[in-house]
């Protein structure tokens, strides 16, 4: 008996080919947006991300020497806010939906995140407006917090219970064969195994707040000095930079392309720097 | 354990999995099940406290226009004659567009990222997808001002118009910022969300699939659509789903291209106006009480629309054949 | 989880470095409002700072509608608009709420044109073109002001706001003047129902947009088509006479203005032979019962400071300061805020 190849093999040989040829062509599609925004940012800004930019204030048009120091530092308190709301309600809320409850009120949860997903960020700036700001009479940095902690939660809700629901039954079945409460199963086996994909969508969620202008508006304010206490408004590297970007002074404008250059690539760093921390330490699936 | 399970068994085993095997309730356990619901059900306070804002922000505006509201296309501050029907329709046009372009695209890359690429160029491209998604909106609307907006004015646009102008999609002048223009900028920012969660979705997808499909002498292409992307389609789904609640409430970006001018039109290349376009542009300057009401109930509206169109995929969604298991089985 | 025990522990230092409340020396002053005056708001509180360390002025430009709405609920210390407040709104404050009007500035007929030749225009052009009557350059009605330039037979693409501002405030409330048709049909607003025109973001948008499109006209504030070096046309004022815009004659409109008591009010169309007709101030607002005696206090003596030193630097940065007979009023209603 001799091995015999299937007819159309050829055609189906090609069709794989070009498969992967558009595939690849794809790939390169999704990131040409971003080295066009990359070079235009790096052309128009890298000449003012210089040391003045990383440790001064801003100063008015006209005067040399400004910075944005306290938008980055402001930034960085507002997503440290943003994560202690987020990230615990997000992935304990996306295991429940993943390992507990039932069909019925799973799939109306889920479909609620969904829905929270879809609300422009412009909402949840006013919602928390009315809730915090209002009531207490003043911007803060806590309100400017929570209005990106709360985009934060549908988000990593879905990603969490997503990449849960991957874990292969065998993980969970092992483990608790071998005597492991459910609880501890879940967060030991199920969430280490899962880990990997749980920090792909805290880091999604971060980057996507990260960069928001709209609910920081009426919630941290702006500020261009220093915030010392978190009750006061508070600096941000994306109010700063459209607040420059919309001026009509050439300075400014550099100054935002420089801020953006920093805000993109801080990120970026924040993601390497995770990927590094937690590589080998979860057994991936593939 | 074979790995041989049908659906039915498939569907079934949950189930099995957690009433049989799982110990007689300890404290722990219960503990964390509470915890982990309370936290679930954080979404459904959001939404509530969401619902009562909008609808507490706009009982004037919607006693005053009814129902008209929605099939009106009026917008007129200074008459305060509201409707919402432009906004609604560019919202779903412009969504629609950048979903034709986005998820194609994005699942595309993800098959890439996980089944055909080299290895050492997978996680370098990964983290250059995640950079994309870090770009401030804001950013983005100024670049596709400065950059996208003249090139596609100058170059695709002529040529849509020369192949397609034929259709009443892509007739009259160019102006450059249109509804094609928001529709694009609006897929550019829903790429990398759609790609890297479908990424890690079919990246979860057991090697034991891939492995049977090829001992049946698949092709590349073969193991990857048989094997890999039907397994993965409820997970893709979801992934999709994702990209277009981004979409639906992507704002600063698109207010800078789209045109911002509240029309219905059949010819993408006119300028538009969408639901959250609207909201950005005039909330902060709104004088009037019944003004700022109609904004508030263009965002009630908004949430409505959302709120549908995700009950529309979810319907699309059960009507998908069942093959593939939300759970992996070993 | 290891992974997230470490970065558990940076959230947590972070948090803790936030949260140290170091009661610093300095008071801190809120603002809020206008986007127009904000470039020489920032220069005047950076410069105050050098005058008093002890107090920091925190403004930030949300909008005039923004920076009313803000004052209103009293989330800020001082609100700042670039149009007057409604009886309406008045009436809502908790407190009697000053006008004080800093400086003033033009709105700008801007375009793009080949050779960008300089034009002239009036109330009758430009009522028209933005009404949608007027659709081509070379239109009889603009050729006739202009007969020194060949116009193009070109289609004119009209650019005006589509977010809420004080410039479109400005600009519709001298279209409404000028124009009955255009005040039946459209109004006075930060927002309007524009009969024709594609609308961009912020000056900054509409700048960009008819920089980009060949055929364009818009209004911006002057500023903004100084910096992007844009053509700017002259218009004919009330008195028959073509004023471009500049701080000369945005500064004769502000003097042959009639100014009220409660300073509520517009320049539009001013009288006299030098004024420009599309020019208007930017306020702000403070309560004439301070609720915070120190805040108020470091507030009374800005204001003060602002209406004397301040005005000399609004020049150099491209904005009209107030005749002198206006600083003096209004530093006398200064004088009538309560501590």
């Amino acid at each position: 008996m001799h091995l015999q190849r299937a007819d159309n093999h050829i055609w189906r040989k090609a069709k794989s080919g070009l498969a992967s040829t558009v595939a690849f062509l794809s790939a390169l599609l999704v990131i040409a947006p971003l080295g066009l925004v990359f070079f235009h940012l790096l052309a128009n800004g890298a000449s003012s991300v210089n040391w003045d930019f990383f440790t001064k204030l801003p100063t008015p048009v006209g005067v040399a020497g400004g910075g944005m120091v306290n938008a980055i530092v402001g930034s960085l308190k507002l997503l440290a806010l943003a994560a202690a709301i987020g990230i615990p309600v997000g992935v304990l809320g996306g295991v429940y939906l993943a390992e507990y409850g039932s069909a019925r009120v799973n799939s109306l949860l889920r479909f609620v995140a969904d829905v929270l997903n879809g609300v422009p960020s412009i909402t949840w700036g006013v919602v928390v407006y009315g809730l915090v700001v209002l009531r207490f009479k003043g911007f803060s940095a806590y309100a400017g917090g929570l209005a990106l902690g709360l985009i934060m939660i549908p988000l990593i809700i879905r990603t969490t219970e997503e990449v849960i629901l991957l874990v292969p039954n065998g993980y969970r079945e092992a483990a608790l064969a071998l005597g492991v409460s459910r609880w501890k199963t879940i967060v030991h086996v199920v969430m280490k195994t899962a880990s990997k994909g749980i920090i792909t969508g805290i880091l999604l969620a971060l980057a996507r707040v990260g960069g928001e202008t709209a609910p920081l508006l009426f919630t941290a304010f702006g500020n261009r000095f220093w915030n010392h206490n978190l009750a006061e408004p508070i600096a941000a590297l994306p109010l700063q930079i459209f607040t420059y970007a919309i001026s009509p002074y050439d300075d400014w404008h550099r100054q935002a392309w420089a801020g953006a250059l920093v805000l993109v690539t801080g990120i970026f760093c924040v993601n390497v720097l995770v990927r590094i921390l937690t590589r080998g330490r979860t057994a991936s699936v593939v | 354990m074979n790995a041989t399970t049908g659906p039915a068994i498939a569907a079934v085993e949950p189930q099995i999995a957690r009433h049989a095997i799982a110990p007689p309730s300890r404290f722990g356990d219960k503990a964390f099940e509470w915890l982990t619901l309370a936290m679930a059900l954080a979404v459904v306070v959001l939404v509530v406290l969401l619902g009562w804002e909008l609808w507490g922000g706009s009982s004037l505006a919607i006693r005053k226009f009814g129902f008209h509201f929605l099939t009106t296309s009026t917008w007129d501050p200074v008459a305060e004659q509201f409707g919402a029907l432009s906004f609604i329709y560019g919202t779903l046009i412009s969504s629609l567009i950048a979903l034709l372009i986005a998820v194609p695209l994005s699942i595309a890359t993800a098959a890439y990222l996980t089944e055909l690429a080299p290895l050492w160029i997978r996680q370098p491209l990964v983290s250059l997808i995640e950079m994309l998604a870090a770009i401030p909106s804001v950013i983005l609307g100024l670049w596709g001002i400065f950059v996208m907006i003249p090139w596609l004015r100058d170059y695709p646009f002529p040529l849509l118009k020369r192949l397609f102008g034929w259709t009443p999609f892509f007739t009259g002048p160019i102006y450059g910022t249109s509804m094609l223009a928001g529709g694009i900028i609006i897929a550019i920012m829903i790429l990398p969300i759609i790609t890297s969660v479908s990424r890690e979705i079919l990246r979860s997808v057991p090697n034991l699939q891939r492995e049977a499909a090829y001992a049946l002498g698949a092709t590349r292409w073969e193991a990857t659509r048989i094997a890999v992307l039907s397994y993965a389609k409820k997970g893709l789904f979801g992934a999709v789903i994702l990209g277009l609640g981004r979409a639906l409430g992507e704002t600063m970006a698109v207010t800078m291209v789209i045109g911002n001018t509240p029309q219905i039109a059949a010819s993408l290349f006119k300028p538009g106006y969408t639901l959250a376009s609207v909201i950005a542009n005039e909330f902060t300057e709104a004088t009037t009480d019944m003004y700022l009401q109609a904004l508030f109930e263009i965002g009630l509206v908004l949430f409505g629309t959302t709120i549908l169109a995700n009950l529309l995929a979810q319907l699309l969604l059960q009507t998908m054949s069942t093959t593939s298991t939300t759970r992996a089985v070993q | 989880m290891k992974s997230f025990r470490f970065a558990d522990k940076i959230f947590a230092v972070v948090l803790l470095g936030g949260v140290s409340a170091t009661a610093s020396a300095q008071m801190m002053i809120n603002g809020a409002g206008a986007t127009f005056p904000y470039p020489i708001y920032s220069k005047w509180f950076d410069e105050y700072a050098k005058v008093d360390p002890s107090v920091r002025f925190n403004y930030q430009s949300i909008g005039s509608g923004g920076g009313q709405k803000q004052i209103l609920a009293q989330t800020v210390d001082f609100g700042a608009s670039d149009g007057p407040m409604s009886d309406e709104n008045l009436s809502k404050a908790p407190g009697k709420l000053l006008h004080i009007p800093t400086v003033a500035g033009a709105d700008v007929v801007a375009y793009n044109l080949a050779g960008n030749p300089a034009l002239k225009f009036d109330a009758d052009t430009i009522a028209g073109i933005f009404l949608g009557q007027i659709k081509k350059w070379n239109d009889p009605k603009i050729t006739a002001l202009n007969s020194g330039v060949t116009l193009p037979d070109q289609e004119i693409v009209v650019v005006h706001r589509s977010d809420g501002s004080g410039t479109t405030y400005i600009w519709t409330d001298y279209l409404s003047k000028i124009s009955p048709e255009w005040k039946t049909k459209v109004g006075t607003n930060t927002s309007v129902n524009w009969p024709t025109g594609i609308g961009g973001k912020g000056n900054e948008g509409v700048a960009g947009q008819i920089k980009q499109t060949p055929g364009a006209l818009g209004y911006v504030e002057l500023i903004y088509a100084i910096q992007n070096k844009m053509p700017y046309g002259e218009v004919k004022n009330s008195a028959g006479n073509f004023a471009k815009p500049s701080i000369e004659s945005i500064t004769a409109a502000l003097a042959a203005a009639d100014i009220p008591d409660d300073f509520r009010f517009s320049i539009t169309n001013a009288p006299g032979p030098d004024a420009y007709p599309i020019a208007g101030a930017t306020w702000l607002l403070v309560y004439e019962q301070q609720k915070d005696a120190a805040k108020g206090k470091k507030l009374v003596e800005f204001l003060k400071w602002a209406a004397k030193d301040g005005e000399k630097m609004a020049k150099d940065l491209q904005y009209a300061p107030l005749p002198e007979s206006l600083q003096q009023r209004v530093l006398k209603r200064i004088e009538e805020i309560k501590i």
